[in-house]
């Protein structure tokens, strides 16, 4: 099979994914993506044209051998294509399925050139599902015990890839985790019909099989402080992500029926307030409004669409092309019914007699000049005041670094904005000490976070030898 | 899994329970709280840690029973064990090591004022304590307190102690002067009426917010209130505050967004219907 020509190749046409429909998904909680089945996985491997010096890797954070695992399911190997991809990847059954392909990978694959490039991020997710359903066919090894002791702070992709390689590379691991459930993001803010959490705890679970120990409610900068990890621990790596919401310092925000994106997604999705028996309550309106344009504020109005609202509005202050998030969550938000406010700047939240909030007061923009970022600059029209008539107002303008524990650890060297300084190992300014993810980055994306873990975990196995032939 | 080791009933509403947590017995300082869940599928809610016993490795919860979550904790019994048990939360208590300090504590708040009392004494401050209830038998923690110093009971019907609410008994401390600092812990009106009281003396007070909380760690916003004109996060930035700066009416408004929601759960908590009835 692996004889195929490359005009063949050329001849066949990128594959849909398959997915619940959206008048149907916009009332569920089930996974929108349904998944390739095996003969059109293969149909699509066999899209890949094998570039001797592949481009789509050269975007990769965390250098998946695309060629190599897509050659293996083009062949009908999927063991061989699992094992290639696990290798580098340690949660590729998250990454398939909320990377930003198209500005990852997927933009850098010749095919797209003229037509439209491989489905690498269909392809990973083929991989790894099949991946999940054959565990007993995958063995992983992992070296011999060194003796050596790492903390990981925070369960989100960046601690959990971390942990993995140094597992496998045969420290002993225990990641330290603020909420009592691992996986960061992964799991309370990415919602179950992007990202199920299942799948996140099966990925969990391989983690825990190498040996990684997970200890939950524990919060670094309270439960235990950095320098007392640092006595224990022979290296810390810290992966807290950027935690802290950011409201729009505008009247009304106070309102009740005003929540932060990661209060409203944490209600539903960690604490399943989704499901009528759970206990935790979420505020369930008929007209919703989310400010923001990114993977979050896409989340959070499909969330809110699926918890009942008739309207929910994307409030944006740039156009639809400026928007950062994912381009699939986009295009999944409007054949949901979603509706986009556009050029539209929040100044005030309104509300009643009582206090509930009854709309968002925003101002017309029109785009002016580029700016830094090369986004053109959103500038108010004056007097063009409108408002959107809504129940419930979600801030979803993206999150900082949370100081609870840096603050407690003033030895750690933080930029302006309050994410912990590294050098080009990933070392922070106390030594032995890492960080990566958004930590370091301000809030970045799932795989930019794994590739800091993976990097990291390279960066601590060298500094743990230096140390001890320095000892010697 | 934290063990309850003991288990007390302090009032008709009020339950003590001690629960496994070493490493929270041994580290948590006056003022500090844990968030709690039950078990998988509660609600996390955020409890004082009343105080802790760092030899048998336990801490002591006293928990108002106000609806399902509450409800649900105080029908355990010792021997069974709470799945999730967080912290310790939020600052420490700012003290004072010499000179009086009044504590007030009305209903359960006088669980949350005793690890201050506590704290206070162990500094070398003079510890006067307030504390009142319905009746008599609403009256908790008077026994722990009367060891860190005097302690004036009010109760509503003059049943135990005297007659009144504890804003009486705490406004003639101050005017019999001397009153360095008070700590008002209770519920909402409670604590905006003693720092409306202290106020003209210019008597440093401090208060424990109570919103409604989710992770504890500040990352969800949901606990914020207002102090001094800005919005604060009180579970990172409190729970204790400058009472004189707090925003009570926003504190007791955002209380209720839940009001609703929460009377039909708690209309599902134990005590509430029977075994099998129990769903909506
Ligand atoms: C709603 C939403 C949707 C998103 N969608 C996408 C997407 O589609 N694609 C994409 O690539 N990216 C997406 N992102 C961004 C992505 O999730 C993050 O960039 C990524 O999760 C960062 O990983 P991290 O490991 O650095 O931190 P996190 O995932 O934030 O994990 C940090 C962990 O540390 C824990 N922690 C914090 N403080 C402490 C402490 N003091 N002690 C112990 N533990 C602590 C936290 O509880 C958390 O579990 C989204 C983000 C959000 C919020
Ligand atoms: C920092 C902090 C420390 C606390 N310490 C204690 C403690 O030591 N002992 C104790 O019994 N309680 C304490 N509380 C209050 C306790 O968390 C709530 O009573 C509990 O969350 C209510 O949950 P529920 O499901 O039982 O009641 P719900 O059904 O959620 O609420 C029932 C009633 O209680 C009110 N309520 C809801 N949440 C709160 C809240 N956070 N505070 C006050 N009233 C609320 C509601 O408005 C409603 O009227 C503390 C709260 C905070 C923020
Ligand atoms: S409880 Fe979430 S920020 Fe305070």
């Amino acid at each position: 099979m692996s004889k195929i020509t490359v005009k063949e190749r050329l001849k066949i046409n990128r594959q849909t994914m398959p997915e619940q429909l959206a008048t149907i998904r916009n009332a569920n909680f089930a996974e929108v993506n349904l998944g390739l089945p095996e003969q059109v996985a293969i149909m699509e491997a066999q899209r890949c044209l094998q570039c001797k010096e592949p481009k789509c890797m050269s975007g990769c954070p965390v250098n998946v051998n695309i060629s190599q695992f897509i050659d293996f399911v083009a062949q009908g190997n999927m063991p061989a294509a699992a094992l290639s991809l696990l290798g580098d990847n340690a949660l590729p059954a998250v990454t398939g399925r909320v990377c930003p392909q198209e500005t990852q990978c997927e933009c850098e694959c010749v095919r797209g050139f003229k037509g439209l490039p491989v489905a690498i991020g269909y392809l990973e997710r083929y991989v790894a599902d099949w991946a999940r359903g054959h565990e007993d066919q995958l063995s992983t090894s992992v070296a011999a015990p060194t003796g050596k002791k790492i903390a990981v702070i925070g369960s989100g992709p960046a601690g959990l890839t971390a942990a993995g390689e140094l597992a496998k590379l045969g420290h002993a691991v225990t990641v330290y985790e603020a909420l009592h459930q691992p996986g960061g993001v992964l799991v309370y803010g990415i919602p179950e019909f992007r990202l199920p959490k299942a799948i996140v705890a099966q990925e969990i679970e391989r983690l825990q099989r190498l040996g990684v120990k997970i200890e939950c409610n524990i919060i670094v900068g309270r439960t235990y402080t950095l320098p007392e990890l640092k006595e224990r621990f022979d290296a810390v790596f810290i992966a807290n992500g950027a935690g802290l919401p950011t409201f729009m310092n505008i009247p009304g925000e106070n309102l009740k029926g005003v929540y932060s994106a990661n209060e409203y997604l944490t209600r539903v999705n960690l604490m399943a307030a989704y499901d009528p028996d759970a206990q935790t309550p979420v505020l369930r309106p008929a007209r919703a409004a989310v400010v923001g344009g990114g993977n979050v504020a896409m989340d959070a109005a499909r969330t809110a669409k699926r918890m009942g609202a008739q309207r929910v509005a994307i409030v944006y202050r740039r156009g639809k092309a400026e928007m950062p998030a994912r381009a699939e969550e986009v295009h999944h938000a409007e054949q949901e019914g979603i509706e986009f406010e556009l050029l539209s700047l929040p100044v005030e939240i309104l509300g009643s007699e009582n206090r509930w909030v009854t709309g968002l007061k925003c101002l017309r923009m029109q785009l002016g000049e580029p700016d830094a970022s090369g986004r053109c600059r959103p500038e108010p029209i004056p007097g063009s005041e409108f408002v959107v008539e809504c129940d419930m107002v979600i801030s979803a303008l993206g999150s900082r670094a949370n100081p609870l524990l840096t603050h407690t650890c003033p030895d750690l060297k933080l930029d302006k904005r309050g994410n912990i300084m590294v050098d080009d190992k990933g070392m922070t300014s106390i030594p032995g000490v890492f960080a990566g993810g958004d930590i370091v980055r301000g809030a970045a994306t799932v795989i930019l976070a794994m590739g800091d873990g993976k990097n990291t975990a390279k960066a601590i196995n060298d500094y743990l030898r230096i140390v001890q032939v320095s000892r010697i | 899994m934290h063990k309850i080791v003991a288990k007390a009933q302090l009032s008709p509403n009020v339950t003590r329970l001690d629960v496994e947590a070493p490493r929270l017995a041994e580290i948590r300082r006056a003022g500090q709280f844990v968030i709690v869940r039950r078990g998988e599928g509660s609600e996390r809610i955020p409890l004082t840690i009343a105080d802790s016993n760092s030899a048998s490795g336990t801490i002591t919860l006293i928990i108002q029973a106000v609806g399902r979550s509450t409800r649900e904790l105080v029908a355990m019994e010792p021997g069974e064990a709470i799945q999730d048990v967080a912290g310790p939360l939020g600052h420490p208590t700012e003290l004072i090591s010499s000179g009086h300090a009044v504590c007030v504590g009305g209903g359960v708040g006088t669980a949350v004022v005793h690890p201050i009392a506590q704290a206070l004494r162990r500094a070398g401050a003079r510890v006067t304590s307030v504390i009142g209830g319905r009746s008599r038998e609403w009256v908790i923690m008077e026994p722990e307190l009367r060891l860190l110093g005097e302690v004036v009971v009010c109760t509503d019907d003059g049943s135990y102690g005297r007659k009144g609410f504890v804003t009486e008994a705490t406004r003639e401390l101050l005017a019999a002067g001397g009153v360095d600092i008070v700590y008002a812990i209770g519920p909402v009106p409670m604590m905006r009426a003693i720092a409306n009281l202290t106020r003209p003396f210019g008597v440093r007070t401090i208060v424990s917010l109570n919103p409604v909380m989710v992770d504890g760690t500040g990352m969800c916003g949901g606990c914020r209130v207002g102090v001094g004109n800005e919005t604060k996060f009180a579970c990172v930035d409190g729970p204790e505050f400058d009472g004189h700066l707090v925003d009570f009416d926003l504190l007791s408004d955002r209380l209720t967004t839940y009001r609703e929601l929460e009377q039909a759960a708690t209309a599902c908590a134990p005590g509430a219907c029977r075994v099998g009835l129990n769903k909506i």
